[in-house]
């Protein structure tokens, strides 16, 4: 990509006592883009986010945030940047109103109109008036995001976003945040440990076990990379010790799993029809993400 | 900053704590306003029928009598002239001295509540200014804008510095205008003596003079907002580095009830008088009253009490401005 990033990590370090909490990751984030922090609880996903954005100072590394330090340029760096770090914890003895204005009063670069749009965009409506302790979780994860998206950023980090949500509201959430990268141009950075939620909204993901990053990549490469032929054959067995010597083989409730590769694929079938099997379904199935994460990771569980 | 001082002053203002700082003093006034006038019934029933001013003439005489005799040193023969001078004045003037009027019932008031009553007011205001953010996890969102952190903390100590004025104002103008319905209004032009001090276990009375009571109410609420500014102080390095607001109010409240218990028994703790909590009684250097440890005078406690308070800043802000928020 030309553009230049909107977010740049680079080999950023936390070491808390003698544990290394993070442990030296990079990755770089362009505008238009959602990118997905996928990783289990425990893995580092929040201390990282909390780095970029400020509240932890990282033992070593860099963030840019639109090219500015967030170490050395603070002020400027949280102009370009939005977030929502873990719940939206809003003030819930203000309103919602009170708690834009409150937000807004602290960059004088944000002018009053802002506010209407923000509300807008949220689709608050009339509920904004009423005070935070008497919203829903729904209501208060969009005011979370109106007062994120109230400084105009070029970057939007999301930390769990659809945590708690009902599925209405989590369907919501994917569509205002492939909406806010494709029409608004924002980098948007989500992180999640529900690895279904990634596969939906974003384009790329980044892996992340035990402090560092497995794996950067476009969600479509790395699933078309791992995607699986599935077969039913008569006999079974027979089947499946002639595949196995050509290639990896799993069975799973009378199903035989190989990997897919386009080259072989033909001669595979073609040798067990010649070999007096009769094959009865062939079919590409792409792994979710869990499947993948297992394998990466090398069995490490998540939820 | 102005505008960041509005947002602290916002939050304290809907959080209502003010609110109720208030109607706890407006609640307590009547009550020792109540005490005060039993106790002004009693003495006068003592007294019986005796005019007060018959009692003033002689109690000038005896101190008129005292001063022309030639044995007396010059220090307690100056003060007691300034004595007489005070009651020549309140004859004079017709101000009975055991029938206060508003004003003195602010005195009394402002002399009592110095040491315990207004620290633990301005304390359930400084608490949870800024532990609150934290438990309450608006700091995340306080911090990640483009603000500087110290400039953060500098807008909620000056809405704390605001709110410890507003307190002692209040408290001020509601235990006048309270205790006036029972007391009357005037009395602020009554001459009090100040000035005294101690040396090794006598009091020494050769600065004292007579100043009109409202200077010396000025004087004392001066000392009260100091005081309370303070503790309002290090309430707010708790607050900064704990996240529990009841701990704050937990540490603060012992520290302060500590202080009220030692301040009985420590005199011969020759060291206790760096505590900051002995050191709160400053009204009782005007009034003349014995100090809890020998050799500590007003100018003493003033500045044990800002180094505290310079040090508690010093930690918050060092603190705040570093620490990693979680």
């Amino acid at each position: 990509m030309s553009q230049s990033p909107a977010l740049s990590v680079n080999n950023l370090r936390k070491t808390i006592g003698k544990k290394d909490i993070i442990k030296g990751i990079s990755f770089d984030l362009y505008p238009g883009e959602v990118f997905g922090f996928l990783g289990p609880n425990g893995a580092g996903k929040t201390t990282t986010i909390r780095m970029i954005v400020g509240l932890i100072k990282p033992s070593s590394g860099t963030v840019l945030i639109g090219g500015k330090n967030v170490q050395t340029h603070f002020g400027d760096a949280m102009k370009d940047l939005g977030c929502i770090v873990e719940n939206p914890e809003l003030y819930s003895y203000l309103t919602g109103w009170e708690n834009l204005e409150h937000f807004a009063r602290m960059d004088p670069s944000i002018p009053q109109k802002r506010l209407h749009e923000v509300v807008e965009l949220v689709d608050m409506g009339n509920r904004i008036h009423d005070r935070v302790g008497t919203y829903s979780l729904g209501m208060r994860q969009r005011l979370g995001i109106a007062q994120a998206l109230l400084g105009d950023p070029k970057l939007l980090i999301l930390d769990e976003p659809t945590n708690g949500l009902d599925p209405a509201g989590i369907r919501e959430m994917r569509e205002f945040i492939r909406f806010l990268a494709e029409k608004e141009k924002l980098c948007v950075m989500v992180s999640s440990h529900l690895l279904s939620e990634i596969q939906l909204m974003c384009d790329r993901v980044a892996i992340i076990s035990k402090g560092s990053i497995i794996r950067v990549d476009s969600v479509h490469a790395l699933l078309a990379e791992q995607e699986r032929v599935v077969w039913k054959a008569e006999p079974l067995e027979k089947a499946e010790s002639l595949l196995r010597e050509v290639t990896n083989v799993t069975r799973s409730e009378g199903h035989l799993i190989t990997l897919y590769d386009e080259n072989q694929i033909g001669n595979w079938n073609r040798m067990l029809v010649t070999a007096g099997v009769e094959v009865k379904e062939m079919r590409t199935k792409l792994p979710a993400l869990e499947d993948l994460f297992l394998e990466l990771t090398g069995g490490e569980h998540i939820e | 900053m102005n505008k960041l001082v509005h947002n602290e002053l916002l939050k304290l203002f809907r959080k209502k704590r003010l609110f109720v700082i208030i109607l706890i003093i407006a609640a307590l006034v009547p009550l020792f306003t109540y005490a005060q006038y039993q106790e002004v019934k009693t003495t006068r029933e003592k007294l019986g029928n005796v005019d007060w001013r018959t009692q003033l003439q002689q109690e000038i005489v005896d101190t008129q009598n005292r001063l022309s005799s030639s044995r007396m040193q010059d220090d307690w023969r100056k003060y007691l002239k300034i004595r007489l001078a005070q009651q020549q004045y309140y004859l004079d003037h017709n101000i009975n001295p055991q029938a206060p009027g508003a004003p003195t019932f602010m005195r009394v008031f402002v002399e009592n509540s110095i040491d315990l009553l207004l620290p633990l007011l301005v304390m359930v205001v400084a608490a949870d200014l800024v532990s609150s953010e934290a438990s309450g996890g608006t700091i995340k969102l306080l911090l990640t804008r483009p603000v500087k952190r110290w400039r953060i903390l500098l807008s909620k100590y000056l809405a704390l510095i605001l709110s410890v004025s507003f307190i002692v104002t209040a408290s001020a103008v509601l235990s006048y205008a309270i205790s006036g319905v029972v007391f009357g209004y005037g009395g602020w032009g009554m001459p009090l003596l100040t000035g005294f001090s101690t040396s090794g276990e006598e009091l020494v009375t050769n600065t004292v003079h007579l100043i009109p009571q409202w200077q010396y109410i000025l004087m004392e609420f001066g000392l009260v907002w100091f005081v309370c500014l303070v503790v309002g102080t290090l309430t707010f390095m708790l607050s900064v580095l704990l996240r529990s607001t009841a701990a704050v109010m937990g540490i603060m409240l012992a520290a302060l009830i500590a202080g009220a218990i030692l301040s009985n028994m420590v005199s011969s703790w020759e060291s206790a008088k760096y505590l900051f909590m002995v050191n709160l009684s400053l009204t009782d250097y005007i009034s003349g009253m014995a100090t809890p440890i020998e050799g500590m005078s007003l100018g003493f406690s003033l500045i044990v009490l800002l180094v505290w308070a310079i040090g508690g800043l010093v930690v918050s802000f060092a603190v705040f401005t570093k620490k990693d928020v979680y």
